[in-house]
């Protein structure tokens, strides 16, 4: 048993620094590279992807990285384990097979994981008293049962470790939660029993503070930001995991970025509802049980974490079609900026009345003045706005209505208030609404299942 | 005396479905005392009239001097429904940092 492991987190959502798996294997030594793609939304715009064309459906980002990180990863032996397989982790493994052969590389082993995809159950889970109910609202699936566009269960650590137990250099998942990903090196390297919820609950914790990569080494910090060196070359937080379940947060010494008590206490309150609850496929974590040590010099340790056991449901994330949205904007420059913004707001509504156009809601902001804080701004002396944003946002469940919104930004100009600007890149277009449904799902209904594929 | 909550904290915000989560952490033992004082729920949520339209939920996180609050019904549908530019909440946490809290109250 290895006596410490580096976890590093390459990526915190879909669209994150392109760079950072790069300078994470390159800048330093580390034993797991985890990187997450998945937001709620995005297993249905993969879902879409793979109805088009077979071979799509994962983060596409993924081929391309791995050219670049192979060679790394084969000399320095990194793992890597990222759910960004989508909604397809056998075609992302194929296409990471072709930039090893590519690359030269002769032996690899990639596992995927799957079973995550539960769509075309739904009728079956339902008629065997599976409800799958809202989770929030506790609304009945049958009214939107038929728009599903995606659903998937999330799966945790286990699945990955057992890929690793088969020696997988590489895991691709499709949807596994964020802290899964973290937590699995951990049980397989220092063979942690799947009942100590202590040291689940540790690895878990040590998940979320990786699962959004630099916020939590000094990214998006709202302390003293300006204390942050080189955002240019932040550095992406590790995990540095010890047996008995304490980690130590670092990043490369050689990056820029922050680790201190501050930055992962941010980081730790992220996105979390009843900290003594947070629950997982792996066990409950007790978040209030959290111990924090700024050691200095970028390193904080975190220990005495407590866990309870794992629920008996899996949670499933489904998403539905729910009508279109637009969202269109003009900026208005001083004299009289607001005066102009509101007044503009109030003919373009009228207008859409006048059409008989159906939305749901029409949403107004300006952006300049209240588009972060709404109602809590303070007042301002008109005449210190230099300029401000009109975004006006519509939904509708009438596609022919958003399409007819967006027809109607731009007469602004030349129909209504002066000294006006900012409408480029052409008409706005409707897009696609996608509601998410959460839901549980008994964990005896669903079987995750590892498959190894090799390099050949 | 009044000051204002960022003098003495700091935080981060996102989004939980239709509900913004904002946790707001005391920089020593001193502010998590005040911020454990003023920041009831009763105040959060009247301090967010017009934004917040559910109820609000606190926790406390002693170890870390931190309270966690999760506003319902917040976010104009959350997700891609949501029609409002800071639709996932990043901005709340320093919204709420704004507050001004009277220490003679």
């Amino acid at each position: 048993m290895k006596d410490k492991i580096r976890i590093a987190s390459g990526q915190g959502f879909w669209g994150d620094l392109i760079e950072a798996p790069y300078l994470q294997v390159t800048k330093g030594n580390i034993d797991y590279l985890v990187m997450d793609y998945l937001a709620e939304v995005t297993m249905s715009i993969l879902q879409k992807q793979k109805n088009k064309n077979p071979n799509a459906g994962f983060a596409k980002d993924i081929p391309p990285l791995m050219k670049r990180i192979l060679p790394f990863c084969v000399e320095k032996n990194i793992k890597v384990i990222t759910n960004g397989g989508g909604v397809n982790p056998e075609a992302c493994a194929n296409e990471i097979f072709a930039v090893a052969k590519e690359l030269g590389i002769t032996k690899l082993k990639i596992a995927v994981i799957l079973g995550d995809d539960i769509r075309t159950q739904i009728d079956d889970l339902i008629s065997k008293g599976h409800p799958l109910k809202n989770m929030e609202t506790g609304e009945s699936i049958e009214g939107v049962k038929d728009k599903l566009l995606s659903a998937n269960v999330y799966f945790g650590a286990f699945p990955i470790v057992e890929a690793l137990k088969q020696g997988a250099d590489i895991v691709v998942t499709g949807r596994t939660t964020d802290t899964g990903l973290t937590l699995a090196p951990m049980i397989y390297e220092f063979g942690w029993n799947e009942k100590n919820f202590d040291l689940l609950a540790a690895g878990t914790v040590a998940g979320h503070i990786l699962e959004c990569g630099a916020q939590a080494s000094g990214g998006n910090f709202l302390g003293d930001w300006q204390s942050v060196e080189n955002f240019a070359e932040i550095g992406f937080p590790i995990a540095e995991a010890y047996p008995d379940g304490t980690f130590v947060i670092i990043k490369h010494e050689n990056l820029g970025g922050k680790v201190s008590f501050e930055t992962v206490a941010e980081q730790l309150v992220y996105e979390i509802g009843d900290p003594k609850n947070y629950i997982t496929p792996d066990c409950v974590a007790d978040f209030t049980s959290i111990k924090l040590e700024d050691l200095g010099n970028n390193r904080v340790k975190v220990y005495d974490i407590k866990g309870f056991e794992d629920t008996e449901f899996y949670k499933v994330s489904c998403s539905y079609s729910d009508g279109f949205s637009a969202v269109g904007s003009l900026t208005y420059s001083w004299p009289q900026a607001l005066t102009k913004a509101k007044a503009a707001d109030k003919i373009l509504r009228k207008r859409m009345e006048n059409l008989n156009l159906k939305f749901d809601e029409i949403r107004t902001e300006f952006v300049g003045y209240n588009s972060c804080h709404g109602p809590l701004v303070k007042d301002v002396d008109e005449d210190s706005i230099n300029e401000l944003m009109m975004r006006v946002a519509v939904r509708s469940s009438d596609f022919n209505s958003v399409e007819r919104f967006g027809k109607e930004i731009a007469p602004l100009i030349l129909t209504g208030p002066p000294a006006v600007t900012g409408f480029a890149g052409g008409r706005p277009k409707p897009s696609e609404v996608v509601a998410y449904w959460p839901a549980l799902l008994s964990k005896k209904t669903v079987t995750p299942v590892v498959k190894i594929m090799e390099l050949k | 005396m009044k000051i204002r909550l960022i003098d003495i904290a700091h935080g981060r915000s996102g989004d939980k479905g239709d509900a913004a989560n904002i946790g707001i952490i005391a920089y020593d033992d001193k502010g998590y005392e005040i911020i454990k004082k003023h920041l009831t729920e009763e105040k959060v949520k009247e301090y967010f009239t017009g934004i917040c339209f559910g109820d609000v939920k606190r926790w406390e996180m002693p170890n870390i001097r931190a309270l966690n609050f999760l506003l319902n019904n917040t976010l104009g549908g959350g997700g891609t429904v949501s029609l409002k530019h800071d639709a996932q909440g990043k901005t709340l946490a320093a919204a709420l940092l704004r507050m001004e809290i009277n220490l003679d109250k």
